[in-house]
């Protein structure tokens, strides 16, 4: 074995966090019931839509989550020995893009720097040009061909993609079992092997379904499309810099694909601290009453009055000043970069939830006057279960909605962080140190835009499709919006 | 020609084409009342709304004219339509708290009509002040709706007032443009009796005096009694009936009126069924063909469901849309032919053999701390129930009768312990309820439910019906296992007439009579021997009123349940209750059985309270006011 798995605190939180989705998801697979809102949200193409682009976000994300350190070629006395270097599988996936770094800025797609230099020209003069890049369009002899050269990869790009795409889709679809099949399944004896002749007879009106059921088509143009972009896009990074490069000259796609990771995990770990606290707390508040309320709302009215850049860069410091006084705790320099990111979640969560509390509060104290409420109390149910079996599927439209809003705030405030100084560590790649670093860049003349387009582009992504999938999801899940069928 | 408002032909549509109101023809004299009577969701306030061209979103006015002095309505540009609402015709509506802006004193929002229609400009200085001849009209017009000390009035705000009077307000308003007919839409719903009655007066006399017409918009067969010259009835959009009201309360016609009449609860009927209409108003655009009562009539028949019948004038002004009257050589003979309903078997003698109590209240009061300052200091009390006593005998029901804020509801949760009571006692059973710890109290949880007012807001609309009558049964251990339980909800349905299969669906997806259904079949669940049923109709319409008051009185006599049924309905009262007890501000004023107390009221307030309600023989009776 020439790498051993290095499992970080984020990644354990990530895996946690796996687990539990697909445990719920194994649970609601079971009960029809549970499924039905989930099937609705399947019939909506904004819905499927939006979950291609979150599911492509997250599979770059996982990727960028497992990771592994190399072994080195020599040992030490019979022991291997690993690279200090902490490596994701998407980091290996991505090797090109990771290490061909210029020497600075240069433009999406150049085959030259952004600024002139002085370079001595093959008859021995000094002169002040734009310097040919080191791997951006090196294959080409003539930085003119570009143009010409760029379109036939693209297009050649695109049709790999779409080729790629639709034999994806043509083993989704045959693996898809029409109905029909499913039925005639049970009758025709299992060891008949495959049938061509009867496959066919099955796979052409699931086709032709296919292409009659609106959401499907949406859903296969919309993969169609997408796969001829990463195609031409992957067929393009092999020889140039797709987005560019920054101020060190790495590749500004490997950084903004690698920023997904960090803004992942800042959107869901921060999450799950906020959760718990805003939602236990906020029905608590607002359900019992009494001291409990008034303590729970001093609480937070005291912590939202507090500023929270303030208090959260006097965390971090202290996070920082620990860390950095125990550099034994830490066998990397990626696992104490990680625990900063994880630590940085905690504090973000704990900072953050008054104002989700406030409206959970806010909307128990009306729910608990409704008279359903009040004829689970006539029966003497516990106050836990009137919570948990009343109110808490009755706030669960605003929390839905309140945490996807949220999920964008974070990031930004990763942003925000890392601009005062206290946000992840300066090695740590995320949105926000590419945005805390355009600031420089933006105020350059010629201006670099295209780091802080890139950010923007990515999240724009992600927290759009995020934001649409979650209308659907409480859309789906509101039955005064649904007639349902009844099911046992 | 007199007629003040011509409608013809009036279709208003959803986007999806369905029908809301279709082909509405009627017409209002000078100086005449109007009434359009309906349950909910037959399309009259959209009739209303279409008129005033105030349709909302995705409703559209599709077909038909009308005219209002000749002019037509439909055609007017949107500016000259601007001069007839609240000039010409003005709309006064349901809730009266909700019709007043809050952050406006009353004489502000007067005057701002005023300014509007009267042709006085005060808009170009604001509101700020009060011109001085505004200031007088406003007062005025607050001294012609009955407001006393106007001029103090004028200068408050809406939330100083109560809500007799902000409808009082809303008329005044109304009245400020000095229109040619005023819109009533569900005028008095929101009121209580008394104040019903009054508003009513009201309008009577601002109409004798003003010589305006009225189109008036309710579901209540009384107000229509007391006010209306003419009645359109209303079902699923369409007019099914016209007449006079002398002719309609003498005879009508159209099979719905006819049930609408029988499903009124009153004494005279309280040993036998009321006449329910089986089923709810069908929703609009679901019935495209034949007649739309016909799934509910008892005298359809095949034609009826074949071909939609044509408007068929019957006598003078009175006319109807029935395949009964087709043909009018014999229709003298049919409506009279016809028996009001099965008769079903008298009450069960037991009945009237004296009981022992079952629950007994003594002196039962509920005090609301009014707390100040920053340490909370008790300064003062809300004493909603004041001590008040009653019994209530096994398998009997007592009413408890009171208008809005006298604390009847208080009353019965304080009974539930949902709101822990002040002081006295509650003994069910003879055991004690008040100081009970919670598991002491839990094990007495199962003896008394209650039925609450708004089966739209009693159910939890994220759970099942199953799960909704299972968490009873769950939260005080009965039948253990599941599949009893499964059981015992099959049996429940069953028992509150509901099919068992609905078992897996969301209470959204039921009206209003079948959510209340399954409310009391929650209730149920844990055999009680006492349902506190709070107002559980006045949410509902009228035929559907009377299939629950049905139930009710069916479940008592088959599980040998009392009742303390919550209501402000007097005729529910005649026809449910066998004791009644008054309530008034947080006491009762007068106790007796239902024959006495409805028959020979003793307490002033009592007497009032009856006066007030519009009977439905159309005689007037002298008024009392308290």
């Amino acid at each position: 074995m020439n790498f051993t798995p290095v499992i970080l605190w984020s990644d354990a939180l990530v895996f946690l966090l796996l687990a539990a989705g697909i445990a719920s998801t194994w649970y609601v697979r079971r009960h029809e019931h549970l499924l039905l809102p989930w099937r609705r949200v399947a019939q909506s193409a904004t819905a499927m839509v939006s979950l291609l682009v979150l599911s492509l976000f997250l599979i770059v994300g996982l990727l960028d989550t497992l990771h592994y350190r190399a072994a080195l070629p020599e040992k030490n006395g019979g022991e291997t020995v690993y690279t200090p270097e902490v490596l994701s599988v998407f980091d290996k996936l991505a090797g090109p893009l990771r290490a061909q770094t210029e020497k600075t800025y240069s433009a999406p797609l150049a085959v030259t720097l952004y600024t002139k230099e002085s370079i001595t020209d093959p008859q021995g003069n000094v002169v002040r040009d734009y310097p040919r890049l080191r791997y951006g369009g090196a294959h080409l002899a003539d930085g003119a061909q570009r143009d010409g050269d760029v379109l036939k990869r693209v297009l050649l790009g695109a049709v790999c993609g779409l080729l790629a795409g639709a034999l994806l889709l043509a083993a989704g679809i045959a693996s898809f079992r029409p109905p029909i099949t499913q039925f005639e399944g049970r009758l025709r004896p299992e060891s008949s092997g495959f049938k061509p002749k009867a496959f066919l007879y099955d796979w052409i009106p699931a086709c032709a379904g296919m292409t009659r059921n609106r959401t499907l088509k949406v859903l296969l143009i919309a993969t169609l499309i997408i796969a001829a972009l990463i195609g031409a896009i992957a067929n393009l990074a092999t020889v140039y810099h797709v987005l560019g490069t920054d101020k060190v000259g790495q590749d500004v796609l490997y950084l903004s694909l690698k920023s997904i990771r960090t803004g992942l995990i800042i959107g869901t770990v921060t999450t799950l601290v906020t959760l718990p606290l805003a939602l236990l707390l906020g029905i608590a508040a607002g359900y019992l009453r009494g001291w409990v309320d008034d303590v729970i709302q001093y609480i937070y009215t005291v912590l939202s009055s507090i500023p929270s850049v303030l208090l959260i860069a006097a965390a971090v410091l202290m996070m920082q000043v620990t860390i950095e006084t125990h550099p034994e705790w830490f066998d990397t320099s990626a696992s104490r970069a990680d625990l900063r990111l994880v630590f940085l979640c905690l504090i973000l969560g704990m900072t953050s939830w008054t104002g989700l509390c406030r409206l959970l509060r806010g909307e128990t104290l009306k729910l608990r006057e409704l008279e359903y409420i009040q004829a689970a109390q006539a029966f003497g149910v516990s106050s836990l279960r009137i919570l948990t079996r009343h109110i808490v599927p009755n706030v669960m439209h605003i929390i839905l909605i309140a945490l996807v809003m949220d999920f964008s705030a974070l990031v930004l405030a990763e942003a925000v962080l890392s601009y005062v100084g206290v946000g992840v560590d300066p090695s740590m790649i995320s949105f926000g140190t590419m945005i805390n670093g355009a600031r420089l860049e933006m105020g350059r003349d010629p201006m670099v835009w295209w780091a802080l387009a890139a950010a923007f582009g990515f999240m724009l992504a992600l927290v759009l499709a995020a934001n649409l999938f979650a209308d659907a999801v409480r859309d789906a899940f509101d039955p005064r919006l649904n007639r349902t069928e009844a099911v046992a | 020609m007199n007629d003040i408002l011509n409608v013809s032909g009036l279709v208003t549509q959803l986007r999806n084409g369905t029908r809301i109101v279709d082909e509405i023809s009627f017409c209002i004299r000078a100086g005449e009342t109007y009434a359009l009577l309906g349950e909910s969701g037959c399309g009259k306030s959209m009739t209303a709304l279409s008129l005033m061209r105030l349709l909302p979103d995705g409703v559209a006015h599709t077909g038909g004219t009308a005219l209002l002095d000749d002019i037509d309505l439909f055609g007017l540009p949107e500016r000259e339509m601007r001069e007839v609402r609240g000039g010409r015709m003005a709309m006064i509506f349901q809730e009266p708290g909700l019709s007043l802006n809050p952050v406006m004193t009353v004489g502000q929002q007067i005057a701002e009509v005023l300014a509007l229609h009267a042709g006085r400009d005060s808009s170009r200085r604001g509101f700020v002040g009060l011109k001085s001849d505004l200031r007088q009209r406003c007062i005025d017009l607050l001294d012609q709706v009955g407001i006393p000390d106007a001029s103090r009035r004028v200068t408050e705000y809406p939330f100083q007032l109560s809500g007799g009077m902000k409808q009082r307000v809303m008329i005044a308003m109304a009245l400020a443009g000095s229109p040619k007919l005023l819109i009533a839409d569900e005028p008095t719903t929101a009121l209580d009796v008394t104040i019903q009655a009054q508003v009513l007066q009201l309008l009577r006399d601002t109409q004798a005096a003003s010589g305006m017409s009225l189109l008036l918009i309710t579901h209540d067969l009384g107000v229509v009694a007391e006010n209306a010259h003419r009645v359109g009835v209303m079902y699923a959009g369409q007019i099914v009936e016209q007449a006079s009201r002398a002719q309609l309360f003498a005879r009508p016609l159209h099979p719905y009126t006819q049930k609408l009449f029988a499903a009124l609860p009153d004494t005279a009927r309280s040993d036998q069924p009321l006449a329910a209409i089986p089923g709810s108003v069908p929703p609009p655009g679901s019935i495209t063909q034949g007649c739309r009562f016909a799934p509910r009539c008892d005298k359809a028949w095949a034609l009826c469901v074949e071909q939609t019948p044509e408007w068929t004038e019957v006598a003078d002004g009175q006319g109807v849309r029935c395949h009964l009257y087709d043909r009018i050589e014999d229709w003298g003979s049919r409506i009279e032919g016809k028996p009001q309903q099965k008769q079903d078997g008298a009450m069960p003698s037991s009945i009237l053999n004296p009981r022992s109590s079952i629950l007994k209240v003594s002196d039962l009061k509920v005090y609301f701390p009014i707390r100040k300052g920053i340490l909370q200091r008790v300064a003062g009390q809300v004493k909603a129930v004041d001590g008040v006593s009653l019994e209530i005998p096994q398998g009997r029901t007592l009413a408890l009768v009171g208008e809005s804020g006298c604390g009847k509801t208080t009353l019965g949760k304080a009974l539930l312990q949902l709101i822990p009571p002040t002081a006295g006692s509650v003994q069910f059973a003879g055991r004690e309820l008040m100081g009970l710890s919670a598991r002491a109290l839990r094990t007495q949880r199962g003896t008394m439910q209650m039925v609450f007012q708004d089966p739209y807001a009693s159910l939890n609309p994220k759970m099942r019906v199953a799960e909704i009558l299972e968490e009873g049964m769950t939260a005080l251990n009965i039948e253990t296992n599941s599949a009893a339980r499964q059981s015992r909800i099959d049996t429940l349905l069953d028992q509150v007439g509901l099919a068992r299969s609905i078992k897996w669906r969301y209470p959204h997806e039921f009206s209003g009579g079948q959510r209340q259904r399954i409310a009391i079949a929650r209730a149920l669940a844990v055999s009680p021997q006492l349902l506190i049923c709070d107002e559980p109709t006045s949410a509902l319409d009228v035929s559907v009123q009377a299939q629950i008051l049905n139930l009710l009185k069916a479940l008592q006599q088959e599980l040998n349940l009392s009742y303390l049924f919550i209501t402000h309905n007097l005729a529910v009262v005649e026809y449910l209750a066998h004791e009644v007890c008054v309530m008034y501000l947080g006491r009762i004023v007068e106790r007796g059985t239902a024959e006495e107390v409805l028959r020979a009221p003793k307490h002033p307030y009592t007497q009032a309270l009856l006066s007030a309600v519009p009977r439905i023989d159309g005689k007037g009776r002298e008024r009392i006011r308290y």
